[in-house]
């Protein structure tokens, strides 16, 4: 179907990818797996025909691949979801749907209305609930990636490239993705599938494909397949399952709990979001806010850190009343974040690694508001060695970055200020397996020195080191469970099941 | 940094509708505009002096058309005014006798004076193409290279001094009339007529916006994002030479320094209008009531009985005045 043979990319003096090869039989669903950095989306960009390749070939049906200005011819023979968002924010959420293919009606003219009509059916397909006459930008991160997964799958393609569709999707929504995947297998539709989630890949794959510092490591039937094999040829080490878990079970008992609350809501209400929350944070206490997308939880963890400001109830920061919907002094009371739009909220794309890390602790970077460059490198080079970033150096812009990475130095951003409130939304999305336990390991040794941490997410692995994890439903607190809870209870409490 | 505009708050959700009626932001102003010129002069309203705005305005308006294009795409063209001097001033300069005080070339008819401007406009537009599009280099800096470049070599072919005695077929947009209504409004009115159907109802049209949102989304989209821009830069220059034609036409000249300064009006017009300098936001529609609302104001002080030496200074402070009140009636940030 598709086959890449001795495909090399360099960036300047990385080599994103090495010669490498890669085979996708039709009617197969190959998955494509490797650490961050790896060279897994800059594989996608050159068999979608956005970036050329510096040398090999890439074949579709036998036949080589369009020419790269060529993009209707592309476009008919692949589809492709992005890591990075494609949808364009000025536009309708209708109009991103049918770009560059708008119905068109006598005259060549846009139907406008059948536009709408088609994206509602679109999207009602997908059970997405929204307007779409709504411009995109408007959008949460999830809708914004139904809309682009809608739209890659809404092509007919016969080869569909998913980057990372699910890092951005919460549990039932991921299933129904799996459901129009398996519809779409059915067909015989190929499709290349990348996620750091490995059970993902053995529950849709039957092929995969491991990548490691630009090269192509392995290829295999997924049946038979254990996880730690995966594991061990992404990372190139054989490691005994659970032998770094450094949870903060233990980090928990510092005697510091009963120290004054760093955080605390009281009858905390937005509407349209989450109704009569009560939460408190105390000092080097991890607390995990657990719900699916719709639940409440990221808008709740947004006004915590000032992003919104709240309809009703009381917000305490360290014992101070919250300034509603101020970032600014939410900074300055010793609130981190680790937002959930990254390109938004995360980082300034075009500034450097070091730049980026450091842009909230100005003070630390030289005397009387000058910045220092070598102290900046220096506090810059000590959290890549922290957070385990994969750079050319603190000098390198973060958009150069790989998508995994970026998330890293938004949580170094976080970091730096040496927090006393640490407010994190989803924040290994897109992380690989082993820079998950470099992060979350991180995130235990913050708090074992006394900061408070609030995890909203719906990633088990982000969940299981918090002390306790609150779980909210439709806007308002459904359960709270103690460390040590099964999975299959987490999944049901955030479904929705097992309580009225 | 926490980029507000992207946060939804709940309210927010039911705008939508309300948004579709952006375009129209301005009418109030306008309306209000109307109201208050008629109290200062009775004349405000007769339609021998809406004719008179929509004529002075309709020149400037077109080069404001032509911007839009290239600013909904994401770029921005500063040598506009210079290609609406200079593409009637190469005609003017080619189709003139020689000798004599008509300063020209005669090397051509005077039957040719018209497509020799659009000629030229196309040129110039090529050009810029070529050095943003095909070289990657910067549009503002490139386009103000031009514009500095262009009118040099309107001084240049003009030795300083005014085209007179033109031929008769570059006068006519700029003096007939059809049913009492100049050509040059009929002209002005079905341009932007036109740009408010491709950008709004053609693909080629909406790839603009998404060339000006987020280029690689576009291209990721299959949009042959290259050749868009090349069109689009290249129909703005085209329709900046026609802007001028249309001057030249109603004047009878080619001034040296025509369209000298007049730059500035068109930027602020098309922002006053909700076109964004970012790119990929703005309608053509909202750009055409942004030159409207400028000129009724001046026309208003003008009535007003302003003296002369004073609208220098009252032009400057207009189109300061205009962007605060589409600030307000519109309610959204300029970008
Ligand atoms: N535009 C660019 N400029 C410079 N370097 C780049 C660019 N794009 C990618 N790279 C580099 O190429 C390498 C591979 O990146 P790529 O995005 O393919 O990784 P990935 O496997 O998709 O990782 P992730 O799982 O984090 O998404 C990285 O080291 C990255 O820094
Ligand atoms: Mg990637």
């Amino acid at each position: 179907m598709v086959e890449a043979i001795g495909v090399t990319k360099r960036y300047g003096p990385t080599t994103a990818l090495d010669a490498v090869g890669l085979s996708v039989a039709p009617g197969s669903t190959h998955a494509l797996v490797g650490r961050n950095g790896a060279g897994k989306s800059t594989l996608v960009s050159v068999l979608t025909g956005l970036t050329p390749a510096d040398a090999g070939t890439v074949r579709f049906h036998g036949r080589p691949a369009p020419h790269l200005a060529d993009r209707d011819a592309w476009r008919e023979v692949v589809a492709c979801v992005y890591q990075r968002s494609t949808t364009i924010p000025g536009l309708t959420v209708a109009e991103n749907l049918f770009l560059g293919r708008h119905p068109l009606r006598a005259g060549r003219l846009i139907s406008w209305r059948e536009l709408r009509r088609r994206a509602r059916e679109l999207l009602e397909t997908w059970q997405v609930d929204v307007d779409v006459s709504r411009p995109a930008g408007e959008l949460t991160v999830e809708q914004r990636q139904f809309v682009e997964i809608a739209r890659a799958l809404s092509f007919g393609a016969r080869f569909i490239v998913l980057d990372e569709p699910t890092a951005r999707l919460d549990g039932p929504a991921i299933t129904r993705l799996f459901e129009q995947l398996r519809q779409l297998q059915r067909q015989g539709v190929t499709i290349l599938f990348i996620s750091h989630h490995l059970q993902e890949v053995f529950e849709i794959c039957d092929t995969v494909t491991v990548f490691r510092d630009a090269r192509h490591i392995s290829t295999r039937p997924v049946a038979g397949l254990d996880e730690s094999d995966l594991v061990a040829d992404m990372t190139g080490e054989v490691r005994l399952p659970g032998a770094a878990r450094s949870a903060a079970g233990d980090a928990a008992d510092g005697g510091l709990l009963g120290a004054a609350p760093v955080m605390e809501a009281r009858g905390l209400g937005l509407d349209g979001a989450y109704q009569d929350v009560d939460l408190t944070v105390r000092p080097g206490e991890i607390v995990g806010l657990a719900g699916i997308a719709s639940s409440g939880r990221t808008e709740f963890a947004e006004t915590v850190a000032g992003l919104r400001a709240p309809d009703r109830g009381t917000l305490e920061i360290s014992g101070r009343p919250a300034r509603p919907g101020d970032v600014r002094a939410a900074i300055r009371g010793g609130v981190g974040l680790v937002p959930q739009d990254r390109h938004h909220q995360g980082f300034v794309a075009n500034l450097s690694v070091a730049e980026n890390a450091t842009m909230t602790v100005p003070e630390r970077l030289g005397p009387a508001g000058t910045v220092r460059p070598s102290a900046r490198d220096a506090l810059a080079r000590t959290l890549i060695d922290r957070l385990d970033i994969k750079t050319d150096g603190p000098r390198q812009p973060v958009d150069g970055l790989s998508g995994g990475n970026q998330q890293k130095v938004v949580m170094a951003r976080a970091l730096a200020g040496d927090p006393r409130l640490l407010v994190m939304v989803s924040p290994t999305a897109g992380v690989d397996v082993r820079s998950k336990e470099t992060l979350l390991s991180n995130v235990a040794r913050v708090a074992a020195e006394g900061t408070g941490v609030l995890i909203a997410s719906d990633e088990l692995e982000d969940l299981r080191g918090c002390h306790r994890v609150v779980v909210m439903f439709g806007g308002r607190i459904a359960a709270e469970h103690a460390a040590g809870w099964h999975d299959n209870e987490m999944v049901a409490a955030m479904e929705g099941i097992g309580h009225a | 940094m926490p980029d507000n505009a992207t946060v939804t708050l709940p309210g927010m959700r039911r705008l939508p509708a309300l948004a579709r009626l952006r375009d129209l932001a301005l009418i109030p102003a306008i309306i209000v505009v109307a109201i208050v010129g008629q109290a200062v002069n009775p004349v405000f309203l007769e339609g021998g002096n809406i004719i008179n705005v929509l004529q002075t305005m309709s020149e400037i308006a077109v080069m404001v058309l032509a911007e839009t294009l290239v600013l909904v795409a994401g770029k921005m063209d500063l040598s506009l005014e210079a290609t609406f001097g200079l593409a009637p001033g190469i005609a003017a300069w080619i189709c003139l006798p020689a000798g004599g005080s008509a300063h020209g070339l005669g090397w051509l008819g005077g039957a040719w004076s018209v497509p020799l401007t659009l000629l030229v406009g196309l040129a110039i537009g090529l050009l810029n193409s070529l050095l943003i599009v095909r070289f990657g280099l910067s549009a503002f800096i490139v386009t103000l290279g031009m514009q500095i470049t262009l009118h040099g070599m309107l001084t240049g072919i003009s030795g300083g001094k005014t085209f007179f005695n033109l031929p008769s077929s570059m006068l006519y947009i700029g003096t007939a009339e059809w049913g009492g209504v100049p050509v040059s409004i009929w002209l002005c009115l079905v341009l932007f007529a036109a740009g408010v159907g491709v950008l709004g109802w053609t693909r080629a049209g909406r790839s603009l916006y998404a060339i000006g949102g987020n280029t690689d989304a576009a291209k990721a989209a299959g949009i042959r994002t290259d050749r868009v821009l090349w069109v689009a830069i290249t129909t703005a220059s085209v329709l900046a030479a026609v802007g001028g034609l249309m001057l030249t036409g109603r004047l009878a000249s080619v001034a040296a320094a025509q369209g000298t300064g007049d730059i500035f009006t068109v930027f602020a017009a098309a922002v006053i209008g909700g076109v964004s300098l970012n790119g990929g936001k703005g309608t053509v529609f909202g750009a055409f009531t942004g030159i409207l609302l400028l000129y009724m104001i001046q026309n208003v002080l003008t009535l007003a009985g302003v003296p002369a030496q004073w609208i220098g200074a009252f032009n400057g402070a207009i189109i300061l005045v205009a962007l605060i009140l589409s600030r307000i009636t519109s309610g959204k940030r300029q970008e």
